[in-house]
């Protein structure tokens, strides 16, 4: 039995085409992929994201907790609403998920985990809250859905359809989020563009997603959530990371820090580690069009893509591809699709951000 | 559902369409596509090439996923249509215009082994759940 967000009616009357995503009933299109890509980019996409867990973690001790538990420095976090990306690693150095932190308070940090890894996560979580003594209590909040508003008109969209909302959007910076009530709003987003990640109770979600149409919000699918975060360089956990994999060579070292002495799971294993491989950019200069798995063959020896698609924007195809170091972006290799060898170029991503073409 | 009834088709969602000569031509149903989403790459076969029946002879490409397409008979490939290959989108747009190459088959007889409009609705009924 798969598993709905509070808007699975709502997808279902707006024609959508359902997949099942991780074990849930997801929407992959309302209609064509590119198109909607092509909306974020320039108006204003709606995505369902309920799907992600929102965890609350609450008590005295939550700083001194999330310094152990993860490989970013929460002591970043020092203004109510601030958020921090970070991984959350194994004791060999591999990433049980990425996830986003926000701080509220001292005795409260919101964290949002990917759907996928959630129920592995909080049962890790819960394992070192105790192990450690910290007597923390952890809330998952499936009674929130989570709608990310996302595009250049993505501010405009949201002050139509939640009036006096503009009093929050006017001040919060990206990477920033303000909480009222059990409202949750957050200018977070996995797109490359300006948006905002919203999370209110279940039960008032459908009205809230209309009331984001009727301002002139497109629904779009997780087909298109998935080109618009390649585009902007964005990690997908399970593809370009996963537990067998060091963020090192994930291209996430600028989310590790081992600048200041703090001790967290993992570090051991990191510092131990040689780093032999990394996370690069491709653009495919043949025709076709690059996927996950693909091997890619350079002067160095052999890589692998770990995300390839076609890019709407860019009308051709590009790929994180994980490779040996010392492959330089302008540099060229070969990727093996079918029984041909293609040319590539290594490239420094992100390949798209705020509606324009970084990478040539 | 969108399945000419004047066209035969094949268990792996290709369509065929019988000439007047007896050649074949052939491309992707409508249930194919809409399976697979955007269309951004064709790759036909060439010219000249001669197919096993059922052997993998081109592929198209959605934003989402790469599929290959099967020869429907053994034949001879007489001619690929650059088109498509330069507007996959075509395929999305109207599947049964956007043909794909053209067969000329080995044995006329095998165009019988096909199935009509009646039996591909049947099987993309069963293929639904």
């Amino acid at each position: 039995m798969l598993k709905h967000t509070p808007l699975n009616a709502t997808h279902r009357e707006l024609g959508a085409k359902m997949v099942d995503f991780g074990g849930w009933d997801m929407p992959v299109n309302y209609g064509s992929q590119i198109e909607e890509h092509h909306t974020v980019r320039s108006g204003c996409g709606l995505f369902d994201v309920s799907h992600m867990l929102p965890l609350d973690i609450k008590g005295a001790n939550v700083r001194a907790f999330l310094r152990r538990l993860v490989a970013n420095n929460v002591d970043k976090l020092q203004v109510s609403g601030k958020a921090l990306y970070s991984c959350m690693l194994n004791e060999a150095g591999g990433v049980i998920d990425d996830l986003i932190i926000y701080f509220m308070d001292e005795s409260w940090f919101r964290l949002v985990v990917n759907a996928g890894t959630a129920e592995k996560d909080l049962a890790w979580m819960e394992k070192m809250n105790a192990d450690w003594g910290m007597g923390l209590t952890l809330t998952p909040r499936r009674d929130l859905a989570m709608i990310a508003i996302q595009g250049p008109d993505a501010t405009r969209v949201l002050n139509e359809a939640l009036p006096g909302v503009d009093q929050i959007t006017a001040n919060l910076k990206p990477f920033n989020a303000a909480a009222m009530g059990e409202m949750f709003i957050a200018r977070t987003g996995y797109t490359g563009e300006d948006g905002f990640e919203v999370m209110v109770l279940a039960k008032s979600a459908p009205f809230f997603w209309k009331a984001l149409m009727e301002a002139g919000g497109k629904p779009i699918g997780l087909g298109a959530r998935d080109t618009l975060r390649l585009e902007a360089g964005m990690n997908l956990y399970g593809q370009d990371m996963d537990e067998t994999t060091s963020p090192l060579e994930s291209g996430l070292a600028w989310t590790v820090d081992l600048r200041t002495e703090r001790d967290f799971i993992g570090r051991k294993a990191l510092e131990a580690s040689e780093v032999t491989k990394q996370l690069a950019g491709l653009l495919l200069l043949d025709k076709g069009v690059l996927r996950g798995h693909q091997k890619v063959h350079t002067k160095n020896g052999d890589g692998e893509i770990t995300s390839g698609t076609f890019s709407p924007t860019m009308q051709q195809s590009i790929a994180l591809a994980r490779i040996p170091l010392g492959i330089a972006p302008g540099e060229e290799v070969e990727v093996e699709i079918r029984d041909k060898k293609l040319k590539a170029k290594v490239v420094k991503y992100p390949f798209v951000r705020n509606g324009k073409v970084l990478t040539a | 559902m969108n399945i000419p009834a004047d066209l035969k088709y094949t268990p792996s969602h290709e369509w065929v369409r019988v000439e007047a000569d007896g050649t074949l031509t052939v491309g992707i149903t409508h249930h194919a596509q809409d399976l697979l989403g955007d269309m951004v790459f064709i790759e036909n076969p060439a010219a000249g090439r001669t197919l096993a029946k059922g052997e993998e002879c081109a592929v198209v490409e959605s934003v989402k996923a790469a599929s290959d397409v099967y020869a429907p008979v053994a034949g001879e490939v007489i001619a690929a249509n650059g088109e498509v290959e330069s507007s996959p989108e075509a395929v999305n747009k109207d599947a049964y215009s956007a043909w794909m190459f053209k067969l000329k088959p080995a044995n006329a007889g095998d165009v019988a082994e096909l199935l009509d409009a009646a039996a591909y609705q049947k099987l993309v009924e069963s293929e639904a759940h």
